[in-house]
């Protein structure tokens, strides 16, 4: 077991990421050890990425422990970029997070000042030529080469050709310096991308209490709709994010079937999402910015009222629809649409409504025939047991939930294959289906799975009940 | 003017304001579910009766597919691309099955017509009725229960048809498992399975259905019929051995089918 970090005391004491903790606990007697948690990290990294969308959309990640900013042209709205480190300061000292930042041209020279910068300089051109060579981060032997034959700053790098760097280390570290010094483009990867409309409020004051928030909401869904409608789009995703004045931020979001222009049905769904949160918007110290994304947009032309008023209901089935998802979750409110297969249980899809699935045609019954597929299907099938007059014959009687059932009429067998071509192993067993009625008229669909050449006791289920 | 201001009064006015726009039972239902079956139609004034409550109950927990395909067969025989809203809890999958939508399209139904709504609890299966009841533009609410529904009390039947004669949304109550008790609906019935007309071969045959009237807000209850569903006519017709409740032997069902068919 090794130390993967340490704090600033343990720092002091001679302490070094990296050391067997046999070793530190022989050092230091009174150590605090705490269990390494690389997911939580992400996962705190990640929420703090999230609480730093504050300051600009374009957050990206640099794990384990590290956030590039892209402040450009916004860094005004915080008093310059001295005000805007200020805030980030402030707001991560009150998380208890020790912060090295810096500032520069581009991501990689920013990253490698903010981790490596050890002696000030008047400015960043400067300042990133007295890094040391660790800052391109090649090969340990690769960086000790390089201390090695005199070249100890990325500055006495750059003063030699480039072409002899490559020769000798690889065009990897030509690239790494080239980015550093802002030679060659360092694209951010960000973790969210800016949604296409947004409205967003910033408060001088927190905002202390929930149900004002959801009126700044409804503001805020009035004015995304505005643009919107100049854009000829509706919106399917709406999230609305509570920026919360200790830095962090929760984000709550809605859909819907069909694109909307429609805040009081936005603002409804927002209203029914919040009831059913299970843990509800806490405004802790209180809300400092509420922003209202809409990251999903599709076409939708002006609308016209149907005479006959066809158009209103249909909108009123589809938002009783998302209002049911909102409440239930997605899953849970859904169209049928046919798979192309044979095999029963996966003849039917049940897809979310809120996709709006397009429908697709199903088999037609036939004329003057019976249907031979049951209402009701059990997925899985039930076991049941059976009694057939000979082994590979139709069932006489079976027992289903512990009554018999005596067979009057039968139809049968229809055979269902696996499917051989889609799975090695020739897709499984094959299945005798029966279409039965017992002496109380109820009609059930059973089938023995595998023929008795495939298996010596096949077992018997029911899958299915007619009407 | 003393006389208006007095309390009693005013409720006096009230009440005779509510007798005078009709009330809850006498307001005329605007149009009916039919079943295609003329004799069966007729005996209970037209159908069922769209804007009001229907209650079918399985007369048995194996009778749950024939009362659930019922329900769904009379809202689903209307014409057009209304849709059939059917709510149901989790659990009814394990306990009656998934509604299998080839099987609704073998009977002549469109399947893309259904919107499944699956509720975790009772609770909000009752609170999810009760915002669908009040959407207009459906063919039907289907909401399914199983066993004993406390829920549902008369309060909350009551509530549930008011919302519905509001908004013109018929409302079928299926209850499973479950004994009939006093409620608001407009008619209650009993459905359970019925033997069906053998085909050649001794196959069963068309889906038939016995149903008995319980109960009938508009009329003498008590009434039993047995009905067969056509899918090419898309409707229900007279089972061909209607009144025969003793199962006749198989070859003479055969017989009268062969005699029917030539």
């Amino acid at each position: 077991m090794r130390l993967a970090s340490v704090d600033a005391a343990a720092l002091a004491v001679g302490l070094r990421p990296g050391m067997p903790l046999a070793d530190a606990r022989a050092q230091v007697g009174a150590l605090a050890v705490v269990p390494h948690d690389p997911v939580l990290d992400q996962d705190w990294l990640d929420r703090l990425a999230q609480g730093c969308a504050r300051y600009t959309p374009l957050v990206a990640l640099d794990a384990p422990d590290g956030l590039i900013l892209d402040i450009a042209g916004g860094e005004h709205l915080f008093g310059g970029e001295a005000g805007l480190v200020a805030d980030v300061e402030m707001r991560f000292a009150r998380l208890g997070m020790t912060l090295r930042h810096a500032l520069g041209q581009t991501a990689d020279a920013a990253r490698a000042l903010a981790r490596y910068q050890v002696r000030p300089a008047p400015d960043e051109a400067s300042a990133i030529r007295r890094l040391p060579v660790a800052a391109l981060e090649l090969e340990p032997e690769a960086t000790t080469a390089l201390v090695r034959a005199g070249l100890k700053t990325i500055g006495d790098l750059a003063s030699r050709p480039m072409a002899n760097l490559a020769a000798r280390f690889g065009a990897d570290a030509a690239m790494a310096l080239r980015r550093i010094l802002g030679d060659a483009p360092s694209p951010l990867d960000p973790r969210v991308t800016p949604p296409p409309v947004a409205a967003e409020r910033r408060f001088a004051e927190p905002l202390g209490s929930s149900t004002h928030a959801t009126k700044i909401l409804a503001e805020l869904a009035a004015e995304a709709i505005e643009e919107l409608a100049e854009r000829d789009k509706g919106g399917r995703h709406f999230r609305a994010t509570f920026f919360r004045s200790d830095g962090l931020a929760r984000t709550i979001a809605i859909e819907t079937g069909h694109p909307t222009r429609d805040a009081d049905l936005v603002m409804r769904l927002f209203a029914e999402r919040m009831d059913s949160l299970a843990d509800p918007l806490d405004p802790g110290f209180g809300f400092d910015m509420i922003r209202l994304a809409v990251p999903r947009l599709e076409a939708l032309g002006a609308s016209q009222l149907k005479l006959e008023g066809g158009a209103v209901k249909d909108a009123a089935i589809d938002e009783l629809a998302d209002r049911l998802a909102t409440r239930l979750g997605r899953g849970r409110v859904r169209r049928l649409r046919p798979a192309d297969t044979h095999i029963p249980e996966q003849a039917q899809l049940e897809l979310p409504a809120i996709d709006a699935p397009a429908p697709l045609p199903w088999q037609a019954p036939e004329a003057g025939e019976p249907p031979t597929r049951p209402f009701h299907l059990f997925d899985p099938p039930q076991p049941i047991e059976v009694i057939a007059e000979v082994p590979d014959g139709p069932p006489q009687r079976f027992r289903w939930r512990r009554a018999f059932h005596a067979i009057r009429r039968y139809e049968g067998p229809e055979r269902i294959a696996a499917e051989w071509w889609r799975r090695r192993d020739n897709g499984g067993l094959t299945r005798d289906y029966y279409r039965v009625e017992d002496a109380q008229g109820r009609r059930f669909w059973l089938f023995r799975h595998g023929l008795y050449d495939e298996k010596p006791d096949p077992r018997w289920y029911i899958h299915g009940v007619f009407a | 003017m003393h006389e208006s201001s007095h309390p009693l009064a005013g409720l006096r006015k009230r009440i005779a304001r509510i007798a005078a726009s009709g009330g809850f039972e006498s307001r005329p239902a605007e149009g009916w579910l039919a079943s295609g079956h003329a004799r069966f139609d007729d005996a209970i004034g037209g159908g069922l009766a769209m804007g009001r409550t229907h209650e079918f109950f399985a007369a048995d927990a194996l009778d749950a597919t024939s009362a659930a395909a019922f329900a769904a067969l009379v809202a689903l025989r209307t014409p057009g691309k209304a849709p059939l809203i059917w709510l149901r809890t989790s659990d009814a999958d394990k306990r009656s099955g998934h509604i299998y939508a080839p099987g609704i399209a073998e009977l002549g139904g469109d399947p893309d017509r259904l919107l499944l709504v699956e509720a975790a609890d009772p609770k909000m299966l009752l609170a999810c009725a009760n915002d669908a009841i009040r959407c207009a533009g459906s063919a039907a609410v289907i909401v399914e229960s199983w066993g004993k529904f406390p829920l549902l009390d008369l309060t909350a039947g009551r509530r549930l048809a008011l919302g519905a004669r509001d908004a013109g949304t018929t409302l079928f109550m299926l209850r499973l498992n479950s004994v009939p008790t006093p409620s608001v609906a407009e008619t209650r019935w009993s459905v359970a399975a019925a033997a069906s007309r053998g085909l050649e071969a001794d196959a069963p045959g068309a889906p038939a259905f016995d149903l008995e009237l319980l109960r009938w807000r508009g009329g003498p209850a008590g009434t039993r019929w047995r009905l067969d569903w056509n899918h090419d006519e898309q409707a229900f017709v007279e089972a061909a051995l209607s009144g025969a409740l003793l199962p006749l032997p198989a070859r003479r069902a055969m017989a009268s089918h062969g005699a029917a068919a030539a």
